[in-house]
Order: structure tokens, then sequence, then C-alpha cells
């Protein structure tokens, strides 16, 4: 670790940390339904889109109808991006002339970018038409993103509200989202990274003599867009297979600064908005300190385990002077890339500029365990936000009892019909990912599908499930993604991950809007201090990620230590 | 808090002894099913029975360690239910004395104007029975001919008979109570089985036990992190698999009991039934355990001002002369006046006169001694020709013939001082001359303001309700520190203050004990009323305090918190126990596969299998340790939430992370020392 190397760290949170105020007072407007800055030129917009589908603005929905909404919504989406791929050879803007995608990996990418996962068990360079990227993926990457906003503002007026039967309208709130939230931001980085370099173009390639003078054909495309929305929507699928790691997609360090900077600002400020628009903004700050510690804690460590580098390969006479670079970008260096991994993999991002898998045992174990600890660090845009809201519930249940009343948060009480949901959402993580992990390294079709024998081995079945449950879509390259077993499990774990976690979630929401908002008192439990926002860090670990202990302690945690030991697999 | 019955000590044979019997007859499955956690304790304990005798049939040396196993998790689900049966030992002990009376009881039914004796367990409701002095009540029910003293010290505990009559508020009688004089005709307003009695009792015992809202919600939590566990073992078989290691199906049964919240699932009955108990020995009883909750979670009191907050009669507190007259002369004078005044006010007076001024009551015999009568208002002495006379202010200047105008100015003046404090003035004369006033208050009693001060820390409104106008009302809510306070109040208003409390989302709590209190108490969240009270007043609270002392609701607010308190730190405890059960269990069960993973051995244990029996001994005897806590309740001092909150975290989160690696060491010692594995 070196100081220049935190100061990159410290001052890219710094920005951060400076956009989640502004940010989340303008989320607060749009979603309270406040006229903004940009109401002059989107309004009208607005208006029309509404129009066009015949959509009453002003038509409130219950948390079930809501919830029906954003499911057939994402079975539209769903079916859409499925025949497109089917379907691409026949489709315009393809000029590759790519076949049609088979349908295990179509039902796969379709689950990974509905569910806003971008688990990509292709090369985008060598499957996917130009069409495919921008009328099918890209969409996707704006409404996931969208779709999982208007959730979490759902979830969030349950607390705002008192005897409420309703709780937002979704198509109103996903509108909104995409209009006021994501395409302007879009724009703004597009611009930003065409100025960087980054391709933006409907040329299909060009066709480079190299230097030995052999002839190389680089894959080009919309790529500066589509790289916008896959950061600013937590999506993290990139146009090329080797994601932000390719020179084309992330060519320097400002670009690269851009990139964390963009996934990390949404959803941090969401949960800003969230301490607004319930009265508390005390409420979000604890909140965003509770995700700090924890997400700076999983850099930290990240950036030490990777710096520290491998003792065996030092003892093969390998410079230990710049640690474990083995899948890291010279251009990125320790700091940035250790800081990409951690902040991909809080979030719900996934996207990456080195490879996970090359990474040390305890710097591959991280990234890991923060998926584990539900992707609400501060996870992804809107699943983040309503992924903290449960365990704030489950934190108060716990310990709120112990000031003598029933638990309350935010003037909400929590009863047995919030925890059955609650606990419903909290089984679907692990349920899913152990379940298939266990199969799978049971299955001999499954396990050989990995890359390297051995503890990695496994550790590669478990990122892969992690990453799918969690809606992460980083990956341990090494594992061969693209087989039927994998394509529909990981496909089913995604889909699970997603809608299995959010209705509970959204029964939680229709629960706490119903009930009386209580004043709060000297007697009532304050989650609004550092003491709540420790007890919440204590929750995160215990019930997000102890449970995962058992299976690290079988993968990254042996090659751990069996790399101490100088041992190889 | 003070107890107000004994309390049996913790470890009473008399309830031990039973309670290690009932332990083995809840171990029934069917009745166990009622706690999910425990029940899956009692599966794994019964499968880890079957390794055990297959490994004896094997032969070797596996049945020493499977065995040892099997025999803790055993022991785990016995001390869950030796907890319960012990509370409810503690509760049932309670409820006995109760219960002896109830039966053998006959009942002599008047029926078509006949008379006849049948078993008070046979009564019906709408029956109507006639009891004499010396008879007990055969069952709860209103008095509906004729007057009667009854000793209601059988669930009171107070010795002083009370007089029940036909119509007004005092017709309510409680069977087993006993008439002493007179008669009286009682008609059965409740089913036999499901009396006052029953119901208390039914309340404590297990098996027909409702389980709370808030132990609902709790339950689901447990059973939640029992269904993770389960998947998190189940797939560990799974993934150790994969790297040829074959976990033997014993350590993944201790695995799993030692991480699902056995501790907490153990108690849980146990917390609940200690609670009721609590509120027992409070000579208070519940109508239904969610009122108990709703104790702990009440924000506002309502207090009645009378008997309350003061002691319900007016007192003397100063003596105000007028000029020219000494302070002395002016007491003396009213201490002679007051003789002939037998009332608590005129007693007040005397022992105001004795006490703060000094002035002992003169050894004369008055010439003519007048009594003090309500229609005359005044009471006196005529000593030769000092004619002495205290009493309401229009009656002694009568008495002394003056007009209001010809009353000397300053005497005007302290009426008016007494009168605006919110006090009663009482004038005092000698003959024709007037010598001052008596300041008489509402005493407020010792101790309640900072009984307040603590209620208002723990977030509590309290509000004074009286009949009093609202000057007087006011000074005496100042005095006192209530928070608000309801003047001139009538049962409507108590009631729609309740509805406008509970529009706000708060919670109410409230005694009362007449019929026009009804509405309110079924109204308030929690209703307490008085055991002196009426039927009606009874059946709509949902809790009876047999004391009939109002200020016990703070005492029952206190008890809610207490319950609700133990649990909280139980659960707290129980799931932060997991983290250092993970570092012995994980290492042994990997080490053999994987020997670079004990590194995460921290506790440097013995051996995988020493390791992992510490860890199932640590689990159940964790359970027995903590029984006095979940009986007694965790300490409580009233104080704001954030105070509490930080203290029991500290103890019960922290402590539950760092007690078992200590624990599971020290044991550990002992099991390598003794050679069990």
């Amino acid at each position: 670790m070196t100081l220049i190397g935190w100061v990159q760290i410290g001052f890219l949170l710094a920005l951060v940390l400076a956009s989640i105020k502004p940010l989340g007072l303008y989320m607060a407007k749009v979603f309270s339904g406040e006229k903004t800055v940009l109401a002059p030129v989107l309004g009208p917009l607005e208006t029309a889109i509404y129009k066009l589908s015949g959509i009453n603005r002003d038509k409130e929905q219950g948390w079930l109808a809501y919830t029906l909404a954003m499911l057939a919504f994402s079975v539209a989406g769903f079916v859409v991006l499925y025949a497109i791929m089917r379907l691409q050879a026949y489709l315009p803007v393809n000029p590759q002339g790519f076949g049609a995608v088979p349908s295990d990996l179509a039902f796969n990418t379709s689950a990974s970018f509905v569910t806003n996962t971008n688990w990509q068990n292709y090369s985008g360079e060598a499957v996917m038409s130009n069409f495919t990227q921008m009328a099918g993926l890209a969409v996707q990457n704006f409404l996931s993103a969208a779709t999982g906003m208007a959730l979490a503002i759902a979830v969030t007026r349950a607390f705002i509200r008192s005897k409420a039967e309703t709780v937002g309208n979704f198509w109103v709130d996903t509108t909104r989202a995409t209009l006021y939230v994501l395409l302007p931001l879009s724009i703004i980085v597009t611009i930003a990274f065409i100025f960087l370099g980054l391709p933006q173009t409907m040329d299909g390639s060009v066709t480079a003599t190299t230097l030995e003078g052999a002839k190389q054909v680089i894959t080009l495309g919309p790529v500066a867009s589509q790289e916008a929305i896959k950061q600013l929507g937590t999506n993290g699928g990139g146009f090329y297979n080797a994601n932000a790691a390719h020179p084309f997609e992330n060519p320097n360090a400002i670009a690269n600064y851009i990139n964390i900077f963009a996934m990390l600002s949404i959803s941090a400020a969401m949960v800003y908005m969230f301490g607004q628009m319930t009265g508390n903004r005390k409420q979000g700050w604890v909140l965003i300190s509770a995700i700090a510690v924890l997400l700076i804690a999983g850099i930290g460590i990240t950036y030490w385990a990777e710096t520290a580098g491998n003792p065996i390969l030092t003892s093969l006479g390998l410079d230990p002077s710049m640690g474990n670079m083995e899948g890291k970008e010279v251009r990125f260096g320790q700091a940035m890339s250790t800081l990409y991994t951690a902040v991909t993999t809080g979030l719900s991002d996934g996207g990456v500029n080195s490879m996970i898998g090359s990474y040390t045992g305890i710097g591959g174990l991280v990234p890991m365990f923060l998926i584990h600890l539900g992707e609400v660090l501060p996870g992804g845009v809107g699943s983040g936000l309503y992924g903290l809201i449960v365990f704030a519930v489950l934190s108060v249940f716990v310990a709120g009892l112990m000031v003598g009343r029933t638990p309350e948060f935010l003037g909400k009480k929590i009863e047995s019909r919030e925890m059955k949901f609650a606990m419903l959402a909290v089984l679907i993580l692990p349920l899913v990912i152990l379940a298939f992990s266990a199969i799978s390294a049971m299955l001999p079709a499954a396990v050989a599908a990995i890359g390297t024998p051995g503890p990695h081995g496994l550790s590669e079945i478990l990122y892969a499930f992690t990453s799918a449950a969690g809606n992460n879509g980083s990956a341990m390259a090494g594992l061969s993604g693209n087989t039927v077993w994998y394509n529909t499990t990981l496909g089913i774990s995604m889909l699970l991950g997603r809608f299995a976690y959010v209705v509970p979630v959204m029964a939680i929401a229709g629960s706490l809007a119903a009930k009386q908002k209580i004043p709060s008192s000297k007697g009532t439990f304050p989650t609004d201090t550092p003491l709540f926002a420790g007890l919440l860090i204590g929750i995160i670990l215990i019930l997000g990620g102890l449970q995962f202990f058992p299976s690290l302690a079988l993968g990254p945690i042996v090659e751990h230590f069996a790399m101490m030991a100088g041992q190889t697999f | 808090m003070s107890n107000k019955t004994t309390t049996p000590a913790l470890l009473d044979p008399s309830i031990v002894f039973p309670a290690i019997k009932d332990a083995f007859i809840k171990l029934d499955p069917r009745q166990l099913i009622r706690n999910p956690v425990i029940f899956v304790t009692e599966v794994v304990a019964a499968f880890v029975s079957a390794i055990f005798i297959r490994d004896l049939i094997a032969g070797g040396n596996e049945g020493v360690f499977s065995g040892q196993i099997a025999a803790w998790l055993w022991f785990t689900v016995l001390f869950a239910t030796f907890a319960e049966a012990v509370a409810e030992g503690r509760g049932r002990a309670q409820a006995e004395s109760l219960k002896k009376t109830k039966s053998e009881l006959v009942a002599r039914r008047l029926k078509d104007g006949r008379e006849e004796k049948i078993a008070a367990t046979l009564l019906k409701l709408g029956d109507i029975v006639i009891v004499e002095a010396g008879e007990l009540i055969p069952g709860d029910g209103e008095v509906i001919e004729g007057i009667a003293s009854v000793n209601e010290s059988a669930i009171t505990g107070e010795s002083a008979p009370v007089i029940r009559e036909s119509g007004g508020d005092r017709s309510a009688v409680t069977g087993g109570t006993q008439v002493l004089s007179d008669w009286i005709k009682v008609k059965i307003t409740v089913q036999p089985g499901s009396s006052f009695v029953d119901r208390m009792i039914a309340l404590i015992e297990g098996a027909e036990r409702q389980k709370t809202p808030n132990e609902i919600a709790l339950s689901i939590l447990l059973s939640g992190l029992t269904i993770v566990f389960l998947i998190v073992v189940v797939s560990t078989w799974g993934l150790a698999g994969y790297s040829g290691t074959l976990v033997s199906a014993t350590v993944l049964a201790a695995l799993l009991v030692t991480l699902i919240p056995t501790t907490i699932g153990g108690l849980l009955s146990a917390i609940g039934i200690a609670g009721m108990d609590r509120l027992l020995r409070f000579n208070v009883v519940a109508t239904s355990g969610r009122a108990v909750e709703a104790a702990g979670d009440v924000d506002t009191l309502l207090l009645d001002k009378t008997g309350t907050i003061t002691f319900g009669n007016r007192m003397a507190s100063e003596f105000l002369p007028v000029p020219g007259v000494d302070a002395h002369e002016l007491a003396e004078a009213a201490l002679l006046a007051s003789l002939g005044d037998d009332t608590p006010e005129g007693r007040s007076i005397v022992a105001l006169a004795n006490g703060t001024y000094g002035v002992a009551t003169p050894n004369i015999t008055p010439d003519l001694v007048v009594p003090f009568a309500a229609e005359t208002r005044l009471s006196g002495c005529d000593i030769g020709t000092r004619r002495l006379r205290k009493g309401a202010v229009d009656s002694v200047r009568n008495f002394t013939g003056l007009t209001e105008a010809e009353c000397p100015p300053a005497f005007r003046q302290a009426v008016d001082k007494v009168a605006r404090s919110g006090g009663t003035p009482l004038a005092v004369a000698s003959g024709n001359k007037l010598l001052g006033v008596i300041h008489l208050k509402d005493i407020v009693k010792p101790g309640i303001k900072e009984r307040f001060a603590e209620l208002r820390a723990m977030g509590i409104r309290t509000v004074m309700v009286t009949g009093d106008n609202p000057v007087t009302a006011a000074a005496i809510a100042s005095e006192a520190g209530v928070d608000d306070f309801l003047a001139e109040a009538k049962p409507e208003d108590k009631l729609a203050y309740i509805r406008e409390q509970q529009r706000g989302g708060r919670l109410v709590a409230m005694c009362g004990d007449g019929t026009n209190d009804a509405p309110a108490l079924a109204q308030a969240d929690v209703g307490v009323a008085m055991q002196t009270g009426t039927q009606a007043a009874r059946e709509a609270a949902n809790m009876v305090d047999l004391d009939s002392s109002p200020t016990k609701l703070i005492e029952i607010v206190e008890i809610g918190k207490q319950l609700l308190m133990t649990r909280g730190a139980l659960t707290t405890f129980s799931i932060a126990n997991d983290v250092a059960k993970y570092f012995a269990i994980i290492p042994a069960l990997f080490v053999v596969t994987y020997p670079q993973l004990s590194a995460l051995n921290i506790m440097a244990l013995g051996s995988p299998k020493s390791a992992i029996l510490s860890a199932v001994i640590f689990n159940a005897l964790i359970i027995i340790a903590l029984i006095p806590l979940a009986l007694k309740g965790v300490s409580y001092r009233p104080a704001g939430a954030a105070t509490l909150l930080r203290r029991n975290l500290l103890i019960y989160g922290l402590g539950g992370i760092l007690l078992p690696f200590a624990g599971i060491k020290i044991i550990d010692l002992a099991v390598v020392f003794l050679h069990l594995v």
C-alpha cells in the first residue's frame, strides 16, 4: 500500500461524499413528484409518454398492484430481449453478421440484464450485434436500473405515509427515474467518455495493421453510451468481454475515476434521499456511515492483500514491490484496481477492471464476501437501498426489544408480518448460493467447467452463484459458464435473487405503509445514532455474512493459508 | 420495584423436582413442535442417537464421541423444556392458592323459587345463587339483591372487608370470596371455566398459553434463522465433498444445533410465563398476554388524581392569620374549633397545629362542642366567653354576622389567594372576629413527582384526570409534575382523550373502577380495572388489579418493558454467540483435508473432537445458566431508550460475542483434561 494509492482512493471517496447531498436532494424532488430544473425540457416528454401509454399519473397503486406491474414489466422486458437475441440475424444494425444467440445463453443473458445483474457468459464483441447491444441490452440497462429505483421509492414511501393503501405508481416512478435521473446523467457521462477516447460509432469494426504487419480486426460500436449506463445503473455488463480492463472501455486513469464515481454516486445518494424523504436526514447519514465503514474496510483489506503480493511468485524471483499484478492493468495500478473491485462488489455493479480470479485468496474473498453481505454497500441503484432497509428492520427487531418496546423503525412498528417477509427475503441469498454451489460442487459435469482445480475451483463456483444471486455480475473468470448447466442455474439464481427477494420486500412496504406512523419519544429506539450504525454493521456481518463462513473457509480462506505456506494446487 | 408477595427462591425444591418430571413430559414432539428451534434440536438429537447406536454396533471408538454429542443434544432439549417447566411451576404455585378456593364449592342455586345445592362448577351463565354470612361466593357475578360485607382477601390479600350491594358501582363479586355478614343474591355473569381465576391459571399453564404478537414475530425470526442454518449445514456437506472431505453426520448435527438460536429458542416461553408471573406477584391479573406486552409500549398514562397522585383528602397545609392575630393564636383557635370535627379535614387541622405550629392540644373541656355537620359546614366549641368556629368561609362569616364588605381586606385577600392556588379556604373566627384562613389542599403523595420524572425519561407522558375545576387541577398538576391534565373530566372526556391520543399513534393505559369507566377501559390499550370495581369495568379491562391500587399502573408498564427487554437481550446474546461457535467448529470440520485451516483455531482448542464437543456442551449449559435471568428478567432501571440500548448492547451484544470464546475454551480444557474424547 502506498500513500499515493490511499490519496487516490480517499479523493475519489471524497468526491462521492460531496455528490451525495445534491444528488440525493435532487432525487428526493424527482420522486416526490416536484418540479425540477429539468422540468421545462423533460416535462412535456414525460407528459407525452403518459398520454401515449395511457397512464394516469395521479392514480396510485397498492403494494400488490405495484409489484405485479413491476413483474409484468420485467417479464415483457425479458421476452423482448430474448426475442432480439434469438432473431438478431434478421434484425438491422448487425455489421458483423452475427447469427442467433443459442437458447440457453439467450435465457441466461435475458435473465441477467432484466435483473440488473449483467452476468455475461458471452463475449459481447463476438456474439452480440450492435442492435442487440443498443436496443436490447442497453435498454435493459436503463429499465432494470429504473425498476430497482422505483421499488426503492415505493419502500421509502412506506415510511413516509401513515395508514396508506398505496405506495405510488410503478409506471410513473420508472418513467421519472429514467427521464430525470438516468438519462441526463448518462448523457453527461457519455460525452465525458467520448472526450476521453471511448469509441461511439455505428461502424462494426476497424482493421488495423499491427507492428508485426499482421492484420487485426478491432470491434467498435456505441461503446461510450453503453459504458455510461453500465456504471450509472450499476449494471456492469461491458461492451467487450474484458469489461473495464479493455482499453476501449476504460482507456485511462480519468476514465477509470469516472467509472467508479458513476457507479457509486447514485446508490449512495439514494440512501441520503431516503433520509430526506422520511424527514430524517440524520438517518440517511447514519446509514451511509455504516455502509462507508464496511466498504472502506473491504477496500482496505483488498488493497492490502493485493499489494502484499504472493509469496510463491516472490520466491520464483518476481519483484514483490508491485504486489500481485497478475490480472491487473498497469495503467490503473493496485489502488485503482482494488478500489474498483471492492466498489463493484459492494455495489451490485459487477463491471471489473482487473481479473478477480487472479487475486490472492483474501483479495478474492473480500469481493465475494461483499456480495454475500447482500449487496447493500451501498448496493445496486434502488436494490441496495431496499436491501439495506431490510437489514435495518432486522437490526431494529433483534436489538430493539432491548429498550422495552415493540420494535419500530422510523415510526413504524415491526411485527410478525414484517418479520415473516423479511425472513423470506433473507433466506433467498443463502438458499440460492449455497444450494446451487453445493450441487455444482458435487456434479461432475459442473466441476468440469472450473478453470483451476483445488480450493480455487470451489471459489470459482461459489463466486459465480454469489454473483448471480446477488445480481452483481462480476465473475471469477476461469469458470466456463457458457454451458447448459450454468446458463440455466445461474439464470434461475439471478431471477430468484432479484424477484424472490423483492416481492416479500414489497409486501413489507405494503404492510408498513398501512400502519399508523407513531410519533417518537424518549422511549423510542433511536435509529439515527452512531450506535445504530454499529448495530447495523454487526447485523449485516452476522446475519448477512456469517452464514457463508463455512463455504468461504473451504474456498478462498484455504487458498490464502495455502498461498502463505507456498502451496499450490 | 418492590415485590408485593414474597418471591419463592429461584430453585425452590418444591418447584424444581416436579419441573424435572415435566421437562421429560414436554419432550413429546407433538407438544414441542410449538417451539420450532427446540423441535429441530430434538430431531437432531434423535438422529445423532441413531448414529450412536450404529457406532456401538459397528464397534470401535466412534461411539464415544457420537454418544457424548447425542447426550448433550438431549440435554439441550431438556434444559429448554426444564426452563419452561420451572416458569410454569412458579406461576402455578402462585395460582394454586386461588385454585384451592375454587374447588369443592357448593352453590345454593335458586330455581323456580326453590333452593337447590349444586357443585359450583355446574353453574351456568345467568343462574341466581344465594350466599349467606360465612359462605363462599360460588362464582363471578353481580349482586342483584341485598347488601353484605365480603372478605376478598383470598384474592386481594387485604383483610379489610368490602361492602357489596345491588345496583351501583359495588355490585361485582368474585368467586372464592367469603360473605362475612348479611346475605346477597348473586347472578352468575361468567361461564364456569372462563371465570376470572380460571383465565389467570390458563395464561400461566403452557398448553393453553397463547403466544403473544411479539413472541410470534420473534418465533418467525428464530425459525427463519433455523432454516438458514439448515441450508448452511447441508450445503457444507456438499461443498466439503468437492474437496474430498466426508464430514461426519454427527459433526454436521453438532454444527447445526450450535448455530441455530437454541438459547433464546429454549428460553422464549419461560420468559413470557415469567412475565405473567411477575405481574401476578404484584397482584395484577392480566386477561391476555398481549396486554402485558402492550404495557411496555404505552406512551400515555391516564391517572386519576384522587388516590393515585394525591391522598384523596384535602388537608390543612397553612394558617393565614389576619393582621393583629399571630399565627400561633390562629393555630390554637383552629385546633380547638376542630376538636368537634372528626372528618379527615378536621383531623388534618389538628395535626398541622400540633406539628408544624407546635401547638399542643390544651387540656380543657369545652362548655359546648359544635360537631361538624354537612348542613352547617362548620364546627367549633364554646369555652367560657370564647366562641370558636371554623368552617366554610361563608358559613363562618354568617356566624360572625359580618357582611362580605365588612370583612377585613387582609382576610378577603387570603381567601382569594388560597382559592387561586387551587386550594380550599376555611375561615376561623372567635365570636364576631375573623382570625384568619386555613389553607386546605390536596396533598400530592410523596415520591410521585420523582416517579413521573422517571416515566418522562422513559418517554411516557402522564395525564392527570380529575373532576376538579381547571384552576385546582392546574395547581396540582404542576405540583405533581404531570405532563397534562384533564379537568372537570367526565367519563366521555376520558374516552375522547384516549381516542385522540390513539389517532396520533400513541398507546394509552388507564385504570378505572366504575361502570361508566368501562368504555374508556375497553378503548385503552391497557385498561386496568380495580378489583373493587364493577363487573362491567372488570370485563372491559384487560387487567385487574387485585389490590385496587391505581399507582399500580406504573409498575405494570415497567413489567411490560422488562419482559420485552429480557426477550431482546437474550435474542441478541444468542445470535452474537454464533461468532465464537463458528471459530470453534469450522477449523475442526475441515482441518483433516486442509491442515492450513488450523490457523482459524484461534481458541487453540485441544482437538477437532474436543472443539466440537465443547461447543455443544457450552450451547447446552448456557441455557441452564440463563434460566435465572429469564425468570427474573434483565435488571431494569427507568431510563431513555438510548441509554438502555447502549447498556444492553454492551452487555448482551458484546458480551454475547466474547463470553463463548472464554466458555468454550474452559470447557475444552476440561474435556481434554478428562480425556472425554
